[in-house]
């Protein structure tokens, strides 16, 4: 059974574009990172699994209940934590723990006292008081205490410190491993390579790539480092060439022996010959239009 | 009932403010009218002779030295004016504040139906009008054994009865507007009430305009009609009830099937 399935899932806001298509689908038990730049539709697709929104044309599924008809079904299994996490001023933290318990018909306060241990969280605070890092900490534990089987992050660790992020991680990596099915949202590619099993990017509302994160990572490209010359080498497949106070790095994705035969010829002192960072894939990803030519 | 109980929580420092002006206005007009009533003789005949003035607001057709006529008067500016800005700024604000607090998000994925939230969220409206209402009625009745007047138990029940029904139809109506806006407006929720005061005022000025009184809640709150017929007037409320519950059912309708956050 997949946790969250989309059948090309389409929405215009007006005539705005939100997202086209969309096939997307997260295994129940994955842990899976959806990526994209700014306004690529990512929010989009979130609030229709949420029910928030109404897809234009297409269905999505959560546990296999259509998002439309069981909405409140659905629901009862996700635990959502939204990018800016607002809540009812004047009231204060336990109260909005309580009131969201209460709306999930469930006694969780043992949890919550447990989270907002772990997650540093004064819960007699008043939400007008709260910075942005410590709301973002309610929302988190809004969307934990309950024990759903599903969590839907909207880039989750905007706004927390390092510490409360690795502590927060540490909390979805063990309801992971209980069977729960862990989906975020991000632009930090570096937390989805770390974290995430799967990962799909989206841009311009339509799902580029879908795979595990190792296959993304791994492409025919290498990150070139020379020492000893001060201009590239003149190779067909180059790309991003920077040229440094002691090296020359460039991406390189044409075939290995020509590359050899190249530096041969080249007084360099040193090389190292790498995998590029997964950012540098993502990038890739980010800005295909803008570079036809390149082809990493 | 959560949606509910934290709707009446949210509202209760409003609910106390207005409950507390209205009742403490209505107690002063109801306590000075024994000094008012003993220049009544001649303020009277006054009030009734002033033209379109006294016919703009049923002072022609009341008489001021009842205490009734003048209750009436006094109550309709009181309590239906205040009543109705009370109950627009609640439908008003009901469904679309969460939007302008960008609390929806949070609202609405939790696993609670539409239908159940806007179900819950009218009722913590329509317990908040009723609230206010019998707390009013309490400091009046106070107020007018402590001044010792009768009153026929029926006129007032009628006209408590007309106000009551009058501010449940401005606070349907205004939930129904709710469902639609994007941002909690209370300009439109004071306007409309302020525009339906006015259209009343116009029905009464002359007969042309008689057939304004269908479209204003006002229409059937006029204490002269009640006084007269003993009857809160039947073909106005008719209309004010079938758009009170167009109202409701369209704020079911939009709210089920709108794009939130």
């Amino acid at each position: 059974m997949n946790a969250i399935s989309t059948n090309r899932l389409t929405k215009y806001y007006g005539k705005t574009r939100g997202i086209i298509d969309l096939n997307l689908s997260v295994g129940e038990g994955d842990f899976f990172g959806f990526i994209g730049p700014n306004g690529a539709g990512k929010s989009t697709t979130i609030r229709i699994l949420l029910g928030l929104i109404t897809a234009t044309s297409g269905s999505a599924e959560v546990f296999d209940h259509d998002v439309q008809k069981k909405k409140t079904t659905v629901l009862q299994e996700i635990g959502y934590l939204p990018s800016e996490a607002m809540f009812y001023n004047g009231m204060r933290v336990k109260d909005i723990l309580r009131l969201s318990a209460d709306l999930h018909r469930q006694d969780c306060q043992a949890e919550a006292k447990r989270l907002c241990e772990r997650l540093e969280l004064d819960t007699s605070r008043k939400i007008e008081e709260l910075s942005l890092g410590n709301r973002k900490k309610v929302g988190i534990v809004c969307a934990m205490q309950h024990k759903p089987k599903l969590y839907i992050l909207d880039e989750p660790t905007s706004g927390l410190d390092p510490l409360i992020q690795r502590e927060f991680f540490l909390l979805l990596k063990e309801r992971n491993a209980e069977g729960a099915t862990v989906f975020l949202s991000s632009h930090v590619l570096s937390e989805v390579q770390r974290y995430c099993k799967h990962a799909a990017v989206i841009r311009e509302g339509k799902l580029l790539v879908s795979d595990s994160v190792e296959n993304l990572g791994h492409t025919d490209t290498k990150r070139i480092t020379i020492r000893g010359v001060d201009t590239a080498p003149s190779l067909p497949h180059t790309k991003d060439i920077k040229i440094l106070p002691d090296a020359v790095t460039f991406l390189y994705s044409g075939k290995p022996d020509l590359l050899l035969k190249t530096l041969s010829d080249l007084p360099i002192t040193d090389i190292t010959i790498a995998e590029p960072d997964l950012e540098e894939v993502f990038l890739h990803y980010y800005t295909k239009e803008e570079h036809p030519n390149a082809d990493l | 009932m959560p949606i509910f109980r934290h709707e009446l929580r949210r509202g209760r420092i409003s609910l106390l403010i207005w409950t507390g002006a209205i009742s403490f206005m209505l107690g002063v007009c109801v306590l000075i009218y024994p000094e008012m009533g003993a220049q009544m003789g001649d303020i009277g005949s006054m009030f009734a002779n002033m033209g379109s003035f006294s016919e703009a607001f049923g002072m022609d057709k009341i008489n001021f030295g009842e205490f009734a006529g003048f209750f009436s008067v006094e109550c309709g500016n009181v309590l239906g004016i205040g009543g109705a800005f009370f109950a627009a700024l609640l439908g008003v604000s009901s469904l679309a504040k969460e939007e302008k607090e960008r609390t929806a998000e949070f609202l609405l994925t939790h696993p609670v139906s539409r239908p159940r939230i806007i179900a819950e969220k009218l009722c913590a409206v329509l317990v908040q009008i009723l609230i206010l209402n019998t707390a009013v009625i309490a400091v009046t009745v106070l107020s007018v054994c402590f001044i010792r007047e009768t009153v026929s138990e029926k006129t007032f029940a009628l006209l408590f009865l007309a106000y009551f029904l009058m501010q449940l139809e401005i606070a349907a109506i205004t939930f129904g507007i709710s469902a639609f806006l994007k941002r909690g407006n209370v300009g439109i929720g004071i306007g409309l009430s302020a525009v339906f005061y006015f259209l009343n005022i116009l029905a009464n000025l002359t007969d042309d305009a008689e057939f304004l009184k269908y479209l204003t809640p006002f229409g059937y709150t006029d204490g002269a009609d009640i006084i007269a017929k003993s009857a809160v007037p039947g073909r106005y409320l008719t209309v004010g009830i079938i758009v009170s519950v167009v109202g409701i059912v369209c704020a079911f309708w939009k709210y089920s099937r709108k794009d939130v956050g």
